[in-house]
């Protein structure tokens, strides 16, 4: 079903109407409400009387995850801390984490655009939404929830792991449809069938799966498996969390809700637009958000668009499949991870050196696993492997800390990991997306 | 008076044990003793050789890591009790053991056993006066 039809069948001259009207206020907002952002569009030149339209966009500064990390913790937030409602926090470049906060016009906000996203799925209000996301600090977990909530769903809020109690509550309360990150969705059919189960047994028709790089040939695996629908759900916690886009039936692209999260195709260099069609950097305009509003926020993810009306009666444009980064962020378990948060953290410990190898594996069961190379540097040599082993754990806690997802910690000989002009091969991905 | 011990960390890849004996046998020096202590991960590699500190030099130009750990070597007494002799005289000193292994020597019918203690100097001044036999290996 269309949940918003009026916002996502709309003719696309109205919505880019109605998006120059909300950028401008936006604008407006931002200077009254935060000098940071007022210092950085009067050094651009940019009052909000010179926004007339929605193509006056190219007019206002790119934000960067950078300015996000550089105003740590608020600095970027527009309102008093008394009308944030929640925080969310995800992984940064560098030590710092990347705070995102919601007032509850926020939260609604990005309850609406999950409704959206679990509609296009195939999802009707009074299915089962079994949510296997991990819930917390992560915006996957809560945000289906509160989208679940909003469609009108009965919400199972599972989180991830234990996959025997998935399957039964699955079977048990008819759960029509799962959301988790599609390689977990691979890796509960391997434990299945480990388990003896019956896939005859199976309820979920529909699967909402995002928070990490997947391949049409890991979609008709996951579905030839579990015998179900699998749709691609898109989103980053800057922009509000899932939901920002997602698929129809029809499987081709996704549909970004662009009424409230305005989408651009820029040059990765030069941030200027490309030619329509292009690939290029995806930035998204938060057009209505209150606590954390980001304009022209560059993503990193290289996408085209394409701005066809959809078989499905949808004008709002299409995502095609992020198809890279412009820079080194790796996602693992659907957290991101800076290869640069390794040497941070690293550097911080006292003997190591920030020589390091990354090798990014899925595992036969579908879940990834990141396993950290560290080199035994002659400063915290000990003849004692319990120190050593102490290391290897204080290594493998600060990790965790740093990068919000376990790693595995493998000490190395000294000059072992492969040096390339000077420069460590940091990140070696033998996962076949 | 204690020895020293030579102490190489080896990550877990085949081969790395003969590099470090064809290095040691390149630089003249002698091994008397070998044992390896493994995690799942890597391993310690602990040397008793003649010329620790030359043993030391040539690992460390081939960018090992490693080091000379001070090590207790003593005289065990071959015969029944030998080694609980020489274990009451840790015990009543008070000293702890971090590891220990054995080895013999040519021209000797005793033993020898290592010991790893946190205060070498301490720990082996304490087994003299207890009468025990502490042996010197190489210089």
């Amino acid at each position: 079903m269309i949940w918003k039809p009026e916002f996502e069948c709309a003719d696309p001259a109205d919505i880019r109407t109605l998006a120059g009207k909300r950028l401008r206020s936006l604008v407006e907002y931002v200077c009254a409400n935060n000098p940071i952002y007022r210092k950085k569009l009067a050094d651009a030149g940019v009052t909000p009387e010179k926004i007339n339209s929605i193509a006056d966009i190219v007019r206002l500064p790119v934000t960067v995850k950078d300015d996000l990390r550089d105003t740590y913790p608020f600095g970027l937030f527009c309102v008093p801390q008394k009308d944030v409602a929640e925080i969310h926090v995800s992984s940064g470049t560098t030590g710092n984490y990347t705070v995102v906060g919601y007032t509850k016009a926020d939260l609604a906000l990005w309850s609406d655009a999950v409704a959206r996203s679990l509609a296009a799925s195939g999802a009707n209000p009074g299915d089962r939404l079994q949510v296997a996301y991990g819930y917390g600090l992560f915006t996957g977990g809560l945000g289906l929830h509160y989208g679940g909530l909003e469609m009108g769903l009965s919400v199972l809020p599972m989180s991830s792991g234990q996959t025997q109690r998935q399957l039964k509550l699955m079977q048990d309360f008819n759960c029509r449809v799962l959301a988790c990150t599609p390689s977990y969705a691979l890796h509960m059919a391997e434990e299945a069938k480990e388990l003896g189960f019956d896939f005859s047994q199976t309820k979920w028709k529909i699967g909402v799966f995002g928070a990490e790089p997947w391949s049409n040939a890991m979609r008709q695996e996951i579905q030839d498996k579990w015998g179900l629908k699998a749709y691609d759900i898109y989103g980053l916690s800057e922009i509000s969390g899932p939901g920002v886009a997602n698929e129809c039936e029809y499987q081709d692209g996704l549909h970004i809700w662009w009424d409230v999260f305005y989408p651009e195709v820029l040059n990765p260099d030069t941030f200027e637009p490309v030619p329509e069609g292009e690939p290029g950097v995806l930035a998204i305009t938060t057009l209505t958000k209150q606590a954390i509003p980001l304009i022209r926020y560059v993503t990193r993810d290289v996408v085209t668009l394409n701005y066809a009306k959809c078989r499905c009666g949808r004008t709002c444009p299409r995502i095609g499949r992020v198809t890279g980064r412009t820079d080194d962020m790796i996602i693992v378990r659907g957290i991101n991870v800076f290869p640069s948060q390794i040497e941070h953290a690293l550097l911080k410990i006292e003997g190591t050196q920030p020589y390091y190898q990354l090798i990014v594996d899925r595992k036969a069961g579908g879940m990834d696993e990141l396993e950290v190379l560290v080199e035994v540097e002659q400063s915290f040599f000990s003849d004692k492997i319990s120190k050593l082993e102490a290391l290897a754990a204080t290594i493998r806690q600060k990790l965790h800390e740093a990068l919000l997802v376990h790693v595995k910690v493998t000490l190395v000989e000294p000059k072992t990991i492969e040096r390339s002009t000077g420069k460590s091969k940091r990140v070696i991905d033998r996962r076949k997306m | 008076m204690y020895t020293k011990q030579l102490s190489v960390f080896l990550g877990n890849k085949p081969g790395r044990l003969l590099e470090v004996c064809r290095l040691l046998g390149r630089a003249g020096v002698d091994i008397k003793a070998a044992n390896i202590a493994e995690s799942k991960d890597f391993g310690i590699l602990r040397l008793i050789v003649d010329k620790c500190d030359e043993a030391l030099a040539a690992l460390k130009a081939a960018s090992f890591s490693a080091e000379c750990t001070p090590i207790v070597a003593v005289e065990v007494p071959d015969r029944p009790g030998g080694l609980a002799q020489i274990l009451e005289a840790i015990e009543k000193a008070g000293l702890n053991i971090e590891y220990m292994y054995g080895f013999s020597i040519r021209h000797s019918d005793d033993a020898l056993m290592v010991f790893r203690f946190d205060d070498a100097e301490n720990a082996s001044k304490a087994l003299a006066a207890a009468g025990i036999c502490i042996v010197t290996c190489g210089k």
